[in-house]
């Protein structure tokens, strides 16, 4: 394909400090926040996951479209290894969006935070990616079935974010949103640092979960080849 | 024109199914009568207009997955979908088709439905009328091309609840919200881009449902 290949040893050394890094910063380095004192810092992590979980489904859908289009033989195992990460970050933005939402408001889950309603129904549709991937035979049909669907999920993402401000006006005529400190200073290179420690541990997740399920088809085919 | 008489023929072998049948719809009219029974029951004391047209919508979208569920079966049991898949039409047509008959039997339970609605609950102005029309058309869109993944599947009637709800959150949201609200212009418009979006892409894509 004509691509660089990074080398997974490569990528996970990467992660390993880039995450560090991460973490590092967070409790260390970026100051409290004026109002919510320490616990804020979980903004970080949440804002960056959450990212890292739509830029996985958005390579889900990529790929899906590579094996629907290009027919690329290879597109169908990576699209359904990039949802299955999106769907472990996706838990996390849930797990990391509630916590948050306890600190600032009190309740563990809010109807009215945009972004956590969006993620469970998102988390709610690729749920049913995988019910539906694993009810059909492999083979020709589940690929194009699978990669359906994902493309389905990236068209939903903005019908769903935008019934969301429809049903936030029906319910609360006020929108309240809380987006963060003043960025700035080393408040901003914590974010940053973040935001790029996320993605690169999400990459190599893949890359790592790729490798493995290859091996396994193969080994499958082999064994097959044999017996 | 050869796409639009396929589209013609497919519809009519449906209706023409469940008129000899009669399964499908006498099922969903109960169906609905019933949950309106089991929501008096279920909402205790008075409830207000906005509490019950939420559940009006509750009923309609179960109503209609109810119907759906059935879609294909025919197709399924006879083995036709691999004769209309063979056939010299662009596959798109099956699922049209299929669309068309299914928002017939829709349409046709809501008839009985709704005046029921406002018998047992609360009268239903004109923006809930349109609400319901174009919710039906985005229900039936996906729904159908749904069935026609679910029908692949191992899980089959299982699978399409699962697959179909969370697709449908934003016509919950539409619909509810224009049978709600005092200007429901917004939430109809709304109605409508999912529609046209969602159906652009099911017509689009259901060549890849049925083919290999």
């Amino acid at each position: 394909m004509g691509r660089i290949r990074i080398s997974l040893p490569a990528l996970a050394a990467s992660s390993l400090v880039l995450v560090t890094t991460a973490l590092a910063f967070v409790f260390f380095v970026a100051p409290s926040d004026a109002n919510q004192g320490f616990s804020q810092r979980i903004f970080y992590f949440h804002v960056s996951i959450a990212i890292t979980a739509y830029a996985c489904f958005a390579g889900a859908a990529w790929k899906a479209l590579r094996h629907l289009w290009k027919r690329d033989p290879r597109a169908d195992l990576e699209s359904y290894v990039f949802v299955h990460q999106g769907l472990i970050f996706g838990t996390l933005v849930l797990l990391t969006g509630s916590i948050w939402a306890k600190i600032s408001w009190g309740h563990w889950w809010l109807w009215s935070e945009d972004q956590l309603v969006l993620f469970l129904v998102l988390y709610l549709f690729y749920c049913a990616y995988f019910m539906l991937r694993f009810s059909v035979d492999p083979g020709p049909q589940r690929a194009n079935l699978s990669a359906v669907y994902a493309l389905f999920g990236v068209v939903l993402i903005p019908v769903s974010f935008a019934a969301i401000r429809l049903a936030k006006q029906l319910i609360h005529p006020v929108v309240f949103t809380l987006h963060g400190p003043n960025f700035g200073g080393w408040i901003l290179v914590t974010y940053c640092i973040a935001q790029v420690a996320m993605p690169v541990l999400a990459y190599t997740l893949y890359r790592l979960e790729l490798s493995a399920k290859r091996l396994d088809v193969r080994l499958r085919d082999l064994r097959e080849a044999f017996a | 024109m050869g796409y639009a008489r396929d589209v013609g023929a497919l519809a009519r072998k449906d209706l023409l199914l469940e008129l000899r049948a009669r399964d499908t719809l006498p099922a969903m009219l109960l169906f609905v009568a019933s949950v309106f029974v089991v929501f008096h029951f279920a909402l205790p004391g008075t409830p207000s207009r906005l509490e019950t047209s939420g559940l009006l919508w509750v009923a309609i979208l179960f109503t209609a997955l109810l119907g759906l569920g059935r879609a294909f079966v025919p197709e399924r049991e006879q083995r036709t979908l691999d004769g209309l898949v063979l056939a010299p039409c662009d596959r798109s047509a099956i699922w049209l088709a299929k669309s068309l008959a299914t928002l017939a039997f829709l349409v046709a339970a809501e008839v009985v439905a709704l005046p029921l609605y406002a018998l047992f609950f609360h009268s239903i102005g004109g923006a809930t009328v349109a609400a319901v029309l174009l919710a039906d058309l985005g229900i039936c869109a996906v729904g159908t091309f749904l069935g026609a993944m679910a029908v692949a599947t191992r899980a089959r009637d299982l699978i399409l609840p699962l697959l179909f709800l969370p697709l449908a959150m934003p016509i919950v949201v539409g619909a509810v919200g224009a049978s709600v609200v005092e200007a429901p212009g917004r939430y109809l418009g709304f109605l409508a881009l999912y529609d046209l979006l969602f159906a652009v892409v099911c017509w689009a894509s259901f060549e890849y449902v049925v083919s290999e």
